[in-house]
């Protein structure tokens, strides 16, 4: 690859009690690109994305095995505090979450908690980036309230302001379109490609369409194992392997 | 075949007339018992005034005086101290089983808890005289240095806390289970730490069904007879702190209905008392169902 890997994983291995989840995942996920995760339901992309910010210590029956190597840094193994390894990474999940608070402190809320509490900078900040997921306009006027008064489309690009507060170098997207409009859903594309320039995107998407739309770099997964990645438009035009051709062409006809 | 047909329709209309009549049943109840209550206080109603009855505290019914208030401050001085008692302790058990505890510990929690609720309240009034009574009188009175008896408005509230755990636990893991995982999620993601997800995200999200758990919890235990009357003392005085005995309204019924009923009104009074429990207990439940409405909209 001709791009800076940003996320190396190695032969990770994951299991759910006794349930074989992750099998043998080597990938790299090259920096300040979009990558697509592609496969059908249940194949392992949500568990995938998890295990990259450690989201997956929720569960205690986790095992894993392997490494992640995020900046020189093993983040499955690390002793440092893994609020910092998370920091590192915005979250945007299959629908929106809007913490239970007013539209202004969902986004200073993370910036609170690590310490930064000068007003004026927070001002300055939540403008910011409602500029930058382009829900400013919409909602300068109604900062006080209520983010669940929000629509689903404009919570969902809080949600996006929200992870890009603390400052991520990573931006781990999973189905973030599955909940909206087509409108809505092309606003969020056109999002990602602008936020490539400064950012490395991690997208789990099952629309064909979208993946072909935005992404740089894709990885096919089937049943818990990655069975092709590259670059996109070698994926997409000259599949090597038989499910995934399957995939693309079962999604052309 | 028609006739069929018919006897079918004429089951069904059957069935379902039953069902509306039981149904319909069901919502009344709660007016037939309220307006029976009414109908047998109106006798002291027509004597004397709802103030006087609600507000003073001179119970003498040999010459006729009937004020509630003595008992009406020891039914909420109990109720409230078992609350206090008890609320930090479900708040925090509930989010450690359902946030920080192995899987299997809620498993054997469940019922650990249901065991607690179904014990029947006269054994806790037993427990509450062999073990809180003289805990009372003889741990805490000498930490205060005070003689006590030890059957105080403190024991009561001992014994109506342990009552009413199980009650309120139940509902706060029900409503801290129900949060959506992602919510945590995204906090962390965020950088927070997982007590500061539990303090500032998912305490605020479930704060509606908090309120509503307490204000069940506080119904619950308002209305609590037995346990209650067997270790708080039963002297009719306001109490002005939690060592003196206290009467609440609940134990004046029972200890009274169908004794004594040879003084005059005595009949009719216990009645109102009946009626100003259910009047408290139900205006607790709508209050904390408002409550939910109001916290909802607010979010
Ligand atoms: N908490 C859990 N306990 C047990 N099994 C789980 C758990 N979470 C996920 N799994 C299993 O792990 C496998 C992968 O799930 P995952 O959610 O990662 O799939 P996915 O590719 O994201 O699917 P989808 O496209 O439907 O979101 C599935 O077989 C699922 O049943
Ligand atoms: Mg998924």
């Amino acid at each position: 690859m001709d791009t800076p890997v940003k996320i190396d994983i190695k032969d990770l291995n994951l299991f759910i009690g006794k349930n074989h989840i992750l099998k043998d995942i080597n990938v790299t996920i090259p920096e300040k690109k979009i990558t697509v995760l592609l496969g059908q339901s249940g194949c392992g992309k949500t568990t995938l994305l998890k295990s990259m910010n450690r989201l997956i210590d929720l569960n205690n029956q986790v095992r894993v095995s392997g490494s992640i190597t995020i900046d020189n840094e093993d983040i499955l193994h690390t002793r440092k505090d893994i609020t910092k390894i998370r920091k590192k990474m915005g979250l945007l999940s299959q629908r929106p979450y809007p913490l239970p608070m007013n539209i202004y402190n969902n986004i200073a809320f993370g910036l609170r908690i690590s310490g930064r509490k000068n007003r004026i900078n927070l001002d300055k900040r939540v403008e910011r980036y409602l500029r930058q997921a382009h829900l400013w306009d919409e909602a300068k006027d109604r900062l006080r309230d209520s983010a669940s008064s929000l629509s689903i489309g404009q919570q969902q690009r809080l949600c996006l302001a929200r992870g890009l507060a603390v400052d991520p170098v990573i931006i781990l997207a999973d189905e973030p379109t599955s909940a909206l409009d087509p409108i809505s859903s092309m606003a969020i594309e056109q999002m990602f490609t602008e936020l490539k320039q400064s950012y490395t995107i991690v997208l789990v998407t099952h629309i064909l369409q979208q993946a072909l739309r935005v992404a740089d770099y894709v990885i096919f997964m089937y049943l818990g194992e990655v069975i092709e990645q590259g670059p996109a438009h070698e994926v997409f035009t000259n599949p090597k392997n038989v499910v995934t051709r399957q995939f693309i062409q079962g999604n052309f006809s | 075949m028609g006739f069929f047909q018919t006897k079918r329709n004429l089951r069904n209309n059957i069935h379902h007339g039953w069902m509306l009549i039981c149904l319909v049943l069901v919502i009344l109840m709660p007016l037939i018992i309220g307006l029976g209550l009414y109908y047998k206080s109106y006798p002291i109603l027509s004597t004397h005034s709802l103030a006087e009855l609600l507000f003073s505290s001179s119970w003498h019914p040999q010459s006729n005086k009937f004020g509630l208030l003595p008992f009406i401050l020891s039914s909420l001085w109990v109720t409230l101290i078992s609350l206090i008692i008890s609320a930090p302790i479900c708040l925090l058990t509930a989010i450690h089983l359902t946030q920080y505890a192995r899987k299997w510990v809620l498993r054997l929690m469940h019922p650990v808890i249901d065991i607690l609720a179904g014990i029947p309240s006269v054994i806790f009034g037993v427990w509450g005289i062999l073990i809180i009574v003289p805990f009372v009188s003889n741990v805490v009175g000498p930490l205060f240095n005070k003689h006590l008896s030890g059957f105080s408005i403190l024991s009561g509230s001992l014994v109506l806390s342990v009552m009413i755990i199980p009650f309120i636990l139940n509902i706060l893991i029900e409503v801290f289970r129900s949060l959506p995982t992602e919510l945590t999620e995204a906090a962390l993601s965020v950088g927070a730490s997982k007590w500061q997800t539990v303090k500032y995200v998912l305490v605020k999200k479930a704060f509606p069904g908090i309120i509503s758990a307490f204000g069940l919890g506080l119904s619950r235990a308002f209305g609590e007879t037995i346990a209650v009357l067997m270790v708080v003392g039963n002297v009719t005085r306001i109490p002005t702190g939690v060592f003196q005995p206290g009467y609440p309204l609940p134990a004046l019924i029972a200890n009274n209905y169908g004794e004594m009923m040879s003084i005059p009104q005595y009949d009719s009074i216990l009645m109102f008392s009946a009626l100003v429990l259910f009047v408290i207990v139900t205006l607790f439940n709508l209050a904390s169902r408002i409550a939910i409405v109001q916290v909802e909209k607010h979010h």
